[in-house]
């Protein structure tokens, strides 16, 4: 347990002194939640009855989205990482070596739940109204917190893949563009046909629906909670199980220069 | 005679044909320093990543203060702390904070963990710098941090790559002169080095390798007087010079009988 928590302090402490990353992090969901409600918001909800409506709609998928975005700086944190010194030596050391990586996905999971509680907070200012109960509140925390574990995994995975911290940052933008191609700011079915496909069944979208059932009582493709929450679950279960073991397999078997 | 290192007929190949060590033994006494010299290229850093277990060898044995390389690589890493040639702490931390960070990593409780700290900050002359963020410490400190940081569970031997590359004058004379404090507790250096005056100034011990093998190997002293030359650069052009074959010279013994002689 002490490497673990060695290991998440260190960090924790890396998060804390990188100020323009932090912040990253925390503003660019605040940026986009002001976009998406006030500049976008008018034109989406032409056609809704009230212009909270929009809101209700979007901002479900933005948590989703900024802590999927959150969740890829973990590649550029491992790859720095791995082009120093620091890992050789912990690897030469009495440690567990994947308490390395572990140390990495628990700093990214309290700055996802920290920039979480901001996006949900800045989302109720601007006009949405979720209609959860105190359970679908915690269902709903329990789901982004293992969708936040997944994408750090899938994150720390494409982090060792990628040669250096230039390249791992390529990996935070695939992330964070997934969700543009989901059901998070429009419904799959207003996109070309081409699209509909790939927006309804891509991971992001039951995480999305989950939310926005968990949240505003009903999910926007028509199907249960419970169906869309399923496939969440064994996406998650997935991405989390395949990117952890290949994460741990590559950080083994790979060093700095 | 006892050695706290011994290797024998260490082999690794690159990607099918590239032999990087073609045979290497060698024997490091206790409590000595003991320098591997060779150009860039020579294989210096694999064979040190070896005998740190971070690399299988193809071929070959080694023995690390007792432990048997292949059979008990957790036993080896007790035994060894290894500095590379990239300062191996974070640079966003302060260097107290990666000495108590490694501590703990070595199990020390929290308490002795930051006692073993601040001996080692002052020991290694780090205490004005303690709290500051590595990320502002001259190469000097940096390598000096690194070493505090290999001393913290005063391993019996430590490996350094190229301690001095790419240090100043100054940074490279402080460096030495730590090297030099260790070996008074009785820890055995085991260093890798391209700078013959390095060699020369620090080691008890020089062995060279040159194209994956031990070429020579003595007291700096043994060696210049071997091969005639008033400076080991001398020795070292005269052995690395292209066509030389080893084993022609008269007088010459490979390995490291021949520093016994």
């Amino acid at each position: 347990m002490t490497d673990l928590t060695v290991m998440i302090t260190r960090c924790v402490r890396r998060s804390l002194r990188d100020p323009e990353a932090f912040f990253t992090s925390l503003l660019l969901p605040v940026i986009l939640m002001l976009l998406f409600v006030y500049v976008f918001g008018g034109a989406m909800s032409a056609t809704a009855t009230s212009t909270s409506e929009y809101a209700n709609y979007v901002v479900p998928g933005l948590i989703v989205l900024c802590a999927g975005f959150g969740a890829g700086t973990t590649a550029v944190a491992v790859a720095t990482d791995m082009s120093s010194g620091i890992v050789d030596r912990f690897r030469s050391m009495p440690i567990r070596s994947w308490s390395v990586l572990a140390g990495h996905i628990a700093a990214s999971l309290a700055r996802n739940l920290l920039a979480t509680a901001l996006v949900i907070g800045v989302g109720l200012a601007v006009g949405w109204h979720p209609s959860a109960s105190p359970a679908h509140w915690l269902a709903a925390i329990a789901l982004i917190t293992a969708f936040i574990l997944a994408m750090s995994w899938f994150a720390a995975m494409g982090g060792l893949l990628a040669g250096g911290p230039e390249a791992a940052n390529s990996v935070t933008f695939v992330i964070m563009f997934l969700p543009y191609l989901s059901s998070a700011f429009v419904p799959a079915r207003t996109m070309t046909p081409v699209l509909r496909p790939i927006a309804a069944n891509q991971p992001f979208t039951p995480v999305i629906e989950t939310m926005r059932g968990l949240w505003m009582g009903r999910t926007s493709v028509g199907a249960s909670v419970g169906h869309e929450a399923l496939l969440a679950v064994i996406y998650c279960a997935a991405i989390l199980a395949i990117s952890a073991a290949a994460a741990s397999y590559l950080f083994r078997h790979r060093t700095a220069a | 005679m006892t050695y706290t290192v011994k290797v024998d007929g260490i082999v690794k190949s690159f990607g099918g044909s590239r032999r990087v060590l073609d045979g290497v033994d060698l024997a490091v006494e206790g409590g000595a320093i003991f320098a591997l010299l060779g150009p860039n290229g020579a294989g210096k850093t694999t064979l040190v990543r070896i005998l740190a277990t971070l690399l299988k060898p193809d071929a070959g044995t080694a023995t690390i203060a007792g432990h048997d390389l292949r059979t008990d690589p957790a036993g080896v890493r007790r035994s060894i702390s290894l500095t590379g040639q990239y300062a191996a702490v974070d640079d966003v931390l302060t260097g107290r904070e990666n000495l108590v960070m490694m501590a703990r990593l070595l199990r020390l409780p929290a308490k002795a963990a930051r006692e073993r700290a601040a001996e080692l900050l002052s020991a290694f002359d780090l205490e004005d710098a303690a709290d500051k963020r590595v990320k502002t410490y001259s190469g000097g400190m940096r390598r000096r941090l690194d070493l505090a940081v290999g001393m913290i569970a005063r391993p019996p031997l430590i490996f350094l790559d190229e301690p001095t590359t790419g240090l100043d004058p100054r940074g490279r004379n402080q460096v030495w002169d730590v090297v030099r404090g260790l070996t008074r507790d009785g820890v055995t250096v085991l260093l890798t080095t391209q700078y013959l005056e390095e060699a020369d100034r620090l080691a008890d011990t020089v062995a060279v390798l040159h194209q994956g093998r031990i070429i020579a190997q003595g007291t700096p002293a043994q060696l210049k007087a071997g091969h005639g030359g008033a400076s080991l650069d001398e020795v070292f052009l005269a052995l690395t010079e292209p066509g030389y074959e080893p084993g022609y010279e008269p007088g010459y013994q490979p390995g490291y009988e021949g520093a016994s002689r």
